[in-house]
């Protein structure tokens, strides 16, 4: 094992949404920091930021101003990871962590007290709070319903611009599409390599030179999201400029190319902010020095390595992200073996039908936290002094059907880095 | 062949509305193994038939089996009859239908703590029954089959096999309307118009299109299984039926190259079956009020588990991928209220018992005697139609039908590779089903999707069947079918939810370990990313502002 004899002020476990947000403002407030954790749900992210969407879930209720929605829910759901910020403070995070994306390169368009509706790829109309800016022209043509064509390419397997055309013909009748070969792919094409193909302008001419007889009376083309991977924006403004129309992306079924640009986005900024990141590796045990400092087993084999911190951030995620995990009778957290508050019997966590509005009651298990998002243990008290948490992994929530799963984990990691500084 | 639709049809006028009137010598109620057997019995003689199914082939207790084609050596000290049937139509099926067998051979072995007395009875009561079994020595069991535990006490080789019972009765069917016998799926039969102590004509409703219409035959065959009862009783015959729900667990990887049974009086958790690349372990019996309540639970699963890892300790361990169940009919002769101890033979009952001279029940039995359940059938309506043609489904090979072959494991893959092309790509990524092979599918069924294409596919093939359960390839395969104008509107979205609502039942049972990183992915895809939960056509749902 290599030694590490560094000590970090902080040691961020996880890297989705959560944990990349809790570096980049614990870096953000000058602490040193080391981060860990595998393919988080970043990766399989649509490249929304959602806030808060539905309440209360059971009806299925949507609500176009999501602080409104924050209201509602901290009202009827106190325990709510929420109803641990105020306001500000939730907008704060979002903010800053939307600008630091900007600044490297990925920007996020949105309003402040509204939601923005984007086609996702099945179809649906989805409610986010931000879109990628690639996106936001597909929300204004929705918008207005305006006269739109989606392309799609043969041999891109999951993404249907007739699917689109059918869900949405009676809402939006001059929604259109047509499938063209993808300039120099044959066979199975993947997203990754044909936003690889589309840095180069000659691709994009082709592309366009293409579709132009089919785009005639259109204002806007939609395209799955792969135009480009590091500057995907330049990509747009491009095709724009040759075709003269409006041009957005949709996303494809995760996982898509959203993850790897968030991913990219990160991979660059974080150790510009002094972040040491030991990436897809996992925390495989946690000891407690005589200082209280932690004392992390990271990864596994001849790269595994030892990793001191004065603090840690527990944002591993759920059972996808492998910061809880699911035995036969009870569920567990793995990392610090922290109580998690669950249903009864394995009998309860989930409900008869899938689609069921009023979810799972898995879905609300999880991690609780006190006011400064310190896990508790089974008494009720902090199981320790300098351990936070902050994402999905907590208690009380059930992001998949409120729409609240990129803010509430960017809000509780910016509440947890705030509570650490006190 | 496809099936076809169109029957002999006329306009009848039913009051003031037009119902559609079809016509045939033998209705045949009820797609399973032993309706679609029938079928093709009754093709062969020459009889014209027509079957009617609620919602798919082997919707019932057909496709909600071990797929075990019984040596009879499980029945010996309960049911010699039933042992002997299953030894004389095991051999016949691997003669006639092997595409549909795999010849797995098994063992039947006893662990510390199993009842020593059966165990010692166990070979005689094979040989009064004819049935070949062969101790072997415990060391040559585990060598056969190493995951064996290693409290073994006894071990028998016998001439179990594992067979596909979605490809036999496709199969069946296939054949049927080859010799031009007609099928119709998605038809719920809702009553019987009685006249003169006969059944004069079926009513039925489509469940696809949600109109009504009705069947005249000769001959009624109501081939219902578990719901033979509820049949009945529209024609005001009685059968008492208790509806044993038995739940089976699939697991990730194929554990055994043999069946393997535990040697002991049949109870739960007994059974580990080889098909394909998985195994299938149960199962369980528990009676219930309604065959439409059967559904595998939680607490079944865990029951399965903790009693067959004695015999496989692996179990305890091993990733299951799904659970599914099923429900056997099991006619109530007497006073008996437990479902082991009836019997598993099956009932022919003739109903002219009870005053309708036309209309006969067919229920009961196991898939191994399908077969000899369809013969006396045909047998008995034959007699009654004064047909004289003699069963030939002994000797007469089935055929492999395109209908049924995608359901093998492996051969979507293979027929990938086999025929690389570069545009055919693969829409179902843990089980290699490709668009083509998709194609196919939907090309030997068109018409009676009924509520869900994708389902209907599913039934058909290996889509959904691996471990992500239908997440996404339900995705991939539902923007082909916009993509091949088979859906339209939000139609494939509905199917899309029916499907995985529907594949849910039998994933929510084994949510632990790895599958529920599974269903934690699925749902964050379906409900988290694309709002399906939602109801997307509701008037409140705009995007204009409301500040």
């Amino acid at each position: 094992m290599t030694r590490n004899d560094d000590i970090y002020d902080v040691m961020v476990i996880g890297a989705g949404f959560a944990g990349m947000a809790a570096a980049l403002f614990a870096s953000a407030q000058g602490l040193k920091v080391v981060q860990t954790g595998a393919t988080g749900g970043i990766d399989f992210s649509t490249g929304f930021i959602d806030l808060m969407g539905v309440h209360p879930i059971a009806e299925g209720k949507r609500w176009q101003n999501p602080w409104l929605a924050i209201e509602a829910v901290i009202r009827d759901c106190p325990k709510h990871p929420y109803g641990l910020l105020s306001k500000d403070e939730i907008f704060e995070s979002v903010d800053t962590f939307t600008r630091f994306l900007a600044e490297q390169g990925l920007e996020y368009v949105g309003h402040f007290a509204r939601n923005t509706c984007s086609v996702t790829p099945a179809g649906t109309i989805k409610r986010t709070y931000r879109v990628p800016k690639t996106a936001w022209n597909g929300s204004l043509a929705l918008g207005k319903k305006a006269p739109t064509l989606i392309v799609d390419f043969h041999g891109l397997k999951g993404f249907s611009g007739t699917q689109l055309v059918e869900t949405q013909k009676h809402h939006w009748p001059e929604l259109k599409t047509v499938r063209i070969q993808f300039p120099g792919g044959h066979g199975e094409l993947y997203p990754e390599h044909m936003a690889w193909a589309l840095a180069d302008p000659t691709v994009q001419e082709k592309m366009i030179a293409a579709i132009m007889p089919h785009a005639v009376d259109v204002e806007y083309l939609g395209f799955p999201a792969v135009l480009g991977l590091n500057d995907p924006q330049k990509v747009v403004d491009h095709l724009a400029e040759l075709s003269g129309k409006h041009v957005f992306e949709i996303p494809t079924m995760p996982p898509s190319i959203a993850g790897p640009r968030l991913r990219a986005v990160f991979d660059r900024g974080l150790p510009s902010l002094g972040v040491c990141t030991h990436s897809q590796k996992m925390v495989t045990d946690v000891q407690v020095l005589d200082s209280g400092m932690f004392e992390f087993s990271v990864g596994t084999g001849a790269a595994k390595l030892s990793v001191t911190a004065k603090k840690a951030i527990l944002a591993t995620g759920r059972f996808f992200g492998k910061g809880l995990q699911a035995e036969r009778k009870k569920l567990v957290e793995p990392v610090f073996d922290l109580p998690v508050v669950q249903p009864e019997a394995r009998e309860q966590w989930h409900g008869q039908e899938f689609f069921a509005p009023q979810g799972h009651p898995v879905n609300s298990a999880g991690i609780e936290v006190d006011e400064r998002l310190r896990p508790m243990d089974a008494s009720g008290r902090p199981a320790y002094d300098n351990l936070y948490a902050a994402g999905a992994i907590l208690a009380h929530h059930d992001w998949m059907r409120m729409k609240c799963g990129a803010g509430l984990a960017i809000a509780t990691a910016y509440k947890a880095v705030k509570e650490l500084m006190r | 062949m496809n099936e076809s639709f169109f029957v002999v049809c006329c306009n009848r006028s039913e009051g003031a509305v037009k119902v559609k009137t079809l016509q045939t010598r033998v209705l045949i109620v009820g797609g399973g193994a032993t309706g679609t057997g029938l079928a093709r019995d009754l093709a062969l003689r020459g009889v014209p038939c027509l079957l009617a199914e609620r919602r798919d082939i082997n919707a019932g207790a057909s496709g909600g089996n071990h797929g075990l084609l019984h040596s009879g050596a499980r029945y010996v000290a309960s049911d010699m009859e039933a042992a002997v049937e299953c030894r004389e139509e095991g051999a016949i099926l691997k003669a006639v239908a092997p595409q549909c067998i795999e010849d797995t051979g098994g063992l039947f072995v006893a662990v510390q703590g199993d009842d020593e007395q059966y165990v010692a009875d166990f070979e005689g009561m094979c040989k009064k029954s004819r049935i070949p079994a062969r101790q072997l020595d415990l060391g040559e069991a585990r060598e056969l089959e190493p995951l064996l535990s290693d409290k073994l006490i006894s071990a028998y080789a016998v001439e179990d096999a594992a067979i596909d019972p979605f490809m036999l009765s496709l199969d069946n069917m296939a054949h049927a309307l080859a010799l031009g016998a007609q099928s119709i799926r998605n038809a719920k039969v809702i009553g019987f118009s009685m006249g003169n102590g006969r059944i004069q004509r079926a009513l039925f409703l489509d469940e696809t299109s949600g109109e009504s219409f009705e069947v005249e035959a000769e001959i009624v065959v109501n081939a219902t299984g578990a719901w033979a009862g509820i049949v009945a009783a529209l024609a005001g015959a009685d059968i008492h039926i208790l509806y044993s729900s038995g739940s089976l667990l699939v697991t990730q990887d194929r554990l055994t190259k043999r069946v393997v049974n535990r040697l002991r009086k049949a109870s739960d958790s007994d059974i580990l079956v080889p098909g394909g690349t998985v195994s299938v372990l149960g199962t369980t019996s528990v009676t219930i009020d309604s065959p439409d309540d059967c559904r595998p639970t939680v607490a079944e699963t865990d029951r399965i588990i903790e009693d067959a890892q004695a015999m496989i300790p692996i179990l305890a361990t091993t990733r299951y991928i799904r659970a599914y169940a099923g429900v056997r009919p099991l006619v109530l002769l007497g006073e008996s209220g437990d479902a082991r101890s009836v019997s598993r033979g099956f009932s022919l009952i003739d109903h002219a018992r009870d005053n309708v001279d036309n209309f006969i029940t067919i229920t009961g039995g196991k898939l191994t005697t399908f077969r000899l359940m369809a013969e006396k059938t045909a047998d008995m309506v034959c007699n009654k139609l004064g047909v004289t043609a003699p069963c030939v489904t002994r000797t007469e090979p089935l055929p492999a039908s395109t209908m049924g072959r995608w359901t093998e494991p492996g051969l979507a893959p293979k027929s990938w590779v086999r025929n690389r092309d570069e545009a055919d790509l693969i829409l179902c990524e843990c089980e290699m089903v490709s668009r083509n092979s998709i194609d196919s599918i939907i090309e030997n069924m068109p018409g009676m999707r009924g509520n869900s294409m994708l389902k209907a596919i599913g039934l058909r093939s290996r889509v959904g069947k691996g471990p992500c359960q239908g997440g996404f390839c339900g995705l991939r395969i539902t923007g082909h079918l916009y993509d091949q104008g088979h859906v339209s509107d939000e139609q494939g979205l509905t199917e899309l939810k029916t499907f995985v609502g529907r594949r849910w039942r039998g994933f929510s049972p084994v949510l632990w370990g790895l599958p529920m990183v599974q269903a934690d992915l699925q749902e964050a895809l379906y409900c988290g990313a694309l709002d399906m939960e939602l109801d997307h056509n509701t008037d409140d749902f705009t995007c204009e502002d409301d500040e």
